[in-house]
């Protein structure tokens, strides 16, 4: 029998201590990899907590050296807000943006002794956090090194990138033998904006893990009330920041309640611009048809996607988007925006271009008056949400370790 | 004996363009669309007649003129000669020159190439009928064989198309239709007491319709020699080999480069290098050969995917939602005696609308997709329902 293979995994974010996207996908393609016969070890920068998967965990702030704690938090996703800030050159949080270069950088700098006690052939970071982590291994072990990209700094900031992390994002990938990306706009992100050569990035599209989606039915009355009375319901789920574009949304809301005005709008998450949407309303006159419920975990995360007659992701960069998965697995239609990498394996789905907002209104329209539209959806996207697993993706990723 | 019997089916739907909700109340012009946006029906017939109806009826026309023993047959639609008409005389103009021949024979449908056999048995005959006379204003002929849309049939539509007078009827000869029996016969279908009913040979139509120019297919390259020799050895086990398809098979779905119009132009002489072999029409087919038994069809079979049943128009429920709204203002359309509201209703009706809400196959970007011209069937079916509001609203508000 031929050796296991041993992947040294790098990750900054791991559930349920996760602030978006990036940690629910590691942890599904990790675990899809550890079921493939690959023995894995995932690094994270400091000990969350105890984790139960089928792989072992290293956490860098726990070593036999002294280091402080750090008290920033560990916030993969900074929010344009705050982007902005950094643009015009003032720190944020008092030294908020200083501490998380100078965590990145000591997050790399204890990779090395991880990598020197940790036997490995491969080692995976994911995302420019841990691409530092990433190179500094390989500086330790000389194995293959594989940068798989999440989200980009052009995507996160639609183009107005901050010049350190872009620069840390293209250093990862110029070094690595091998870049991963969530889509094909991903990949072309990456050859267009950093230049990387294409015969090095393969397309790794994310998974998604249907356990606990069939739990936590029936946590308080949600949204049924509105239902009884008639109305139907659509929801936004995710970051409320500019990369999601949640001012589409609403606008697409008022365009929408002119025609019809039993829909309720739902957002759902926080986000750097939850009050400029909650203004905007108001000021559309539509306060009372947007619903905003904060951010949502668990079993009203799922209700919220059960109880919604359809779920729109009105992105306006979205390298993959996980969120119209789930929301299918549960049993809702989704209308998702061209410039999505889910997009790429849905095809049962009502697309739009994020800026279309009288074709997103439209959609929104055929969907709340044609339960046969709404059903057919639902049916064919679950069916092909289903399709969409982590073990494709971590075998797309043993097929990028072999070849290196 | 052998006769080659061949069919081709010449059509074209008025397709709706991107209709919003907004539109309803605002705008009438369903299907007039110009531009690269949307389904711009001038455009499409333009660009098919130029690579296929003009160079296919050029290749019939000098096999006529060259074999007096050739024959061929059509369906065309109404709404595709309305549109030839409007945009492309001369291709009209062409089908013409070929009926003139005498040899060439133009078959009996409903005008809008619907399925309102389906669902009103009146709006059927009045389909007919208009088609009937559609044919007699073009080519100066009268119909005698009918097919229905899509090759949808049953003994109800033999039962109810002798009754119009029709001496033939055209079906689907697919295995798990026919069994053991040969699609090479004429057949009389049950209930009926002098209609002959032909068969569409599917393997030999399909090797010409669809796997002319596929690669992986063992017989690749087709040729005519080769196809002959197929016909030959149907000798001894049947009277008549019905090879029918789409027309846009020549030079569309096959284009030029794959040599599909040499194959056409080679294969009558091959054909008829065997004594035995010739040329029919349909009707010729029906008033030559004997039906060879009764064959009972108690359900609806089409020439449709490998299914061949009604699935690709009312597979799923989007599709039941939108022919059943349809069909439910038939009385007040036509009650309504406006002409133009009841052309759009009958526009409405053609069975293309109902295709292209079909989603069995579109994950797989198969031929549904192919033949759309909207991006997704839910697509097809919102710009459908909204048109079908905005008409309802005309009926109802006929002041407006």
């Amino acid at each position: 029998m031929p050796k296991k293979m041993r992947v040294l995994m790098f990750g900054w974010e791991f559930p349920p201590y996760n602030s978006g996207g990036l940690g629910p996908a590691c942890q599904g393609l990790a675990r899809a990899l550890a079921a493939q016969n690959i023995e894995l070890v995932f690094v994270l920068p400091k000990q969350l907590g105890d984790f139960r998967e089928p792989f072992r965990f290293r956490f860098a702030n726990v070593l036999n050296m002294k280091i402080a704690e750090i008290n920033a938090l560990l916030v993969p996703y900074i929010t344009s807000q705050k982007y902005a800030l950094l643009r015009s050159g003032m720190s944020v949080d008092g030294n908020y943006a200083p501490t998380l270069y100078e965590e990145v950088r000591r997050y790399a700098y204890l990779a090395r002794a991880i990598a020197e006690q940790e036997e490995h052939d491969v080692i995976h970071a994911h995302d420019w956090l841990s691409f530092g982590a990433g190179m500094e291994a390989q500086d330790v072990s000389g194995k293959p090194f594989v940068a798989h990209i999440h989200a980009t700094e052009v995507d996160r900031t639609a183009g107005h990138v901050n010049q350190y992390i872009y620069d840390r994002e293209r250093e990862g990938m110029y070094t690595a033998n091998a870049v991963a990306t969530v889509s094909d706009h991903t990949k072309h992100v990456v050859i267009d904006h950093y230049g990387i050569e294409e015969r090095k990035i393969h397309v790794v599209h994310n998974g998604v893990l249907t356990d606990g989606l069939e739990y936590g039915r029936s946590t308080g009355p949600g949204f049924r009330q509105l239902k009884r009375m008639g109305y139907k319901v659509v929801l936004f789920l995710g970051r409320i920041t500019i990369m999601k574009g949640p001012d589409y949304f609403i606008h697409a809301a008022k365009k929408v309640l002119e025609y019809d005005s039993k829909v309720i709008f739902v957002m759902t998450g926080s986000g750097d611009m939850e009050g400029e949407m909650m203004d905007l309303a108001a000021s559309l006159g539509i306060a009372d048809k947007v619903i905003f419920t904060g951010f949502l975990r668990g079993a009203e995360r799922l209700q919220a996607y059960r109880d919604a007659d359809l779920f729109v992701m009105p992105s306006v960069s979205e390298p993959f988007g996980l969120v119209p998965l789930e929301s299918l697995l549960l049993d809702t239609p989704v209308l998702i925006s061209k410039q999505s990498g889910v997009s790429e394996v849905l095809s049962h789905a009502l697309k739009a271009d994020f800026w279309d907002v009288d074709d997103i209104a439209d959609k929104i329209l055929s969907v709340v008056e044609h339960p046969s539209l709404k059903s057919e959806l639902a049916r064919n996207g679950k069916r092909q949400a289903q399709s969409c697993t982590w073990e494709k993706a971590a075998n797309r990723c043993i097929q990028i370790y072999n070849c290196l | 004996m052998s006769s080659v019997c061949f069919y081709f089916h010449v059509h074209q739907p008025h397709r709706i363009k991107k209709y919003r909700h907004f539109n309803i109340g605002q705008d009438s012009d369903y299907f007039n669309y110009k531009g690269n946006q949307g389904p711009d029906n001038e455009f499409i017939i333009q660009k098919v007649s130029e690579k296929c109806y003009l160079p296919t009826n050029a290749v019939l026309l000098e096999l006529l003129n060259k074999y007096p023993e050739f024959r061929v047959s059509f369906s065309i639609t109404g709404v595709i000669l309305e549109q030839f008409e409007q945009y492309s005389p001369e291709t009209l103009e062409s089908f013409q020159k070929l009926v003139d021949t005498g040899r060439v024979e133009i078959l009996s449908e409903t005008y809008y190439h619907s399925l309102a056999f389906l669902y009103s048995k009146e709006e059927f005959w009045r389909q007919v009928m208009m088609h009937r006379k559609k044919i007699e204003e073009i080519f100066g002929v009268t119909p005698t064989v009918f097919r229905n849309t899509e090759l949808i049939y049953s003994n109800e539509v033999a039962q109810e198309v002798e009754k119009m007078g029709y001496k033939g009827i055209l079906s689907e000869g697919a295995d798990h239709i026919l069994g053991w029996r040969s699609p090479n016969f004429v057949y009389r279908p049950k209930g009926t007491k002098k209609i002959g009913l032909l068969l569409k040979n599917y393997k030999l139509s399909d090797d010409i319709a669809f796997r002319f120019s596929a690669r992986w297919w063992e017989e690749y390259p087709l040729t005519a020699e080769k196809f002959a020799h197929w016909v030959n050895q149907t000798n001894g086990n049947g009277n008549v080999v019905n090879l029918f398809m789409d027309y846009e098979t020549f030079g569309e779905h096959q284009w030029a480069d794959t040599g599909i119009f040499d194959f056409l132009r080679a294969l009558p002489e091959h054909v008829l290098a065997h004594p035995d072999n010739d040329f029919v029409t349909p009707s010729e087919a029906i008033e030559r050969y004997e039906p060879m038994a009764e064959l009972d069809f108690p359900f609806y079979v089409s020439w449709a995917d490998v299914e061949r049943d009604l699935t690709a128009w009312l597979g799923n429920p989007m599709q039941h939602d939108a022919i059943r709204k349809l069909y439910s203002m038939e009385k007040l359309v036509l009650g309504s005696k406006n002409k133009e509201l009841i052309e759009d209703w009958r526009r409405l009706t053609t069975s293309d609308h109902f295709y292209y809400m079909c989603t069995k196959w579109f994950a797989d970007g198969d031929v549904h997709a192919y033949f759309s011209p909207y991006e997704s069937p839910y697509d097809a079916f919102r710009y459908y329902m909204n048109v079908l509001k905005d008409l309802e609203v005309r009926v109802l508000s006929p002041y407006a």
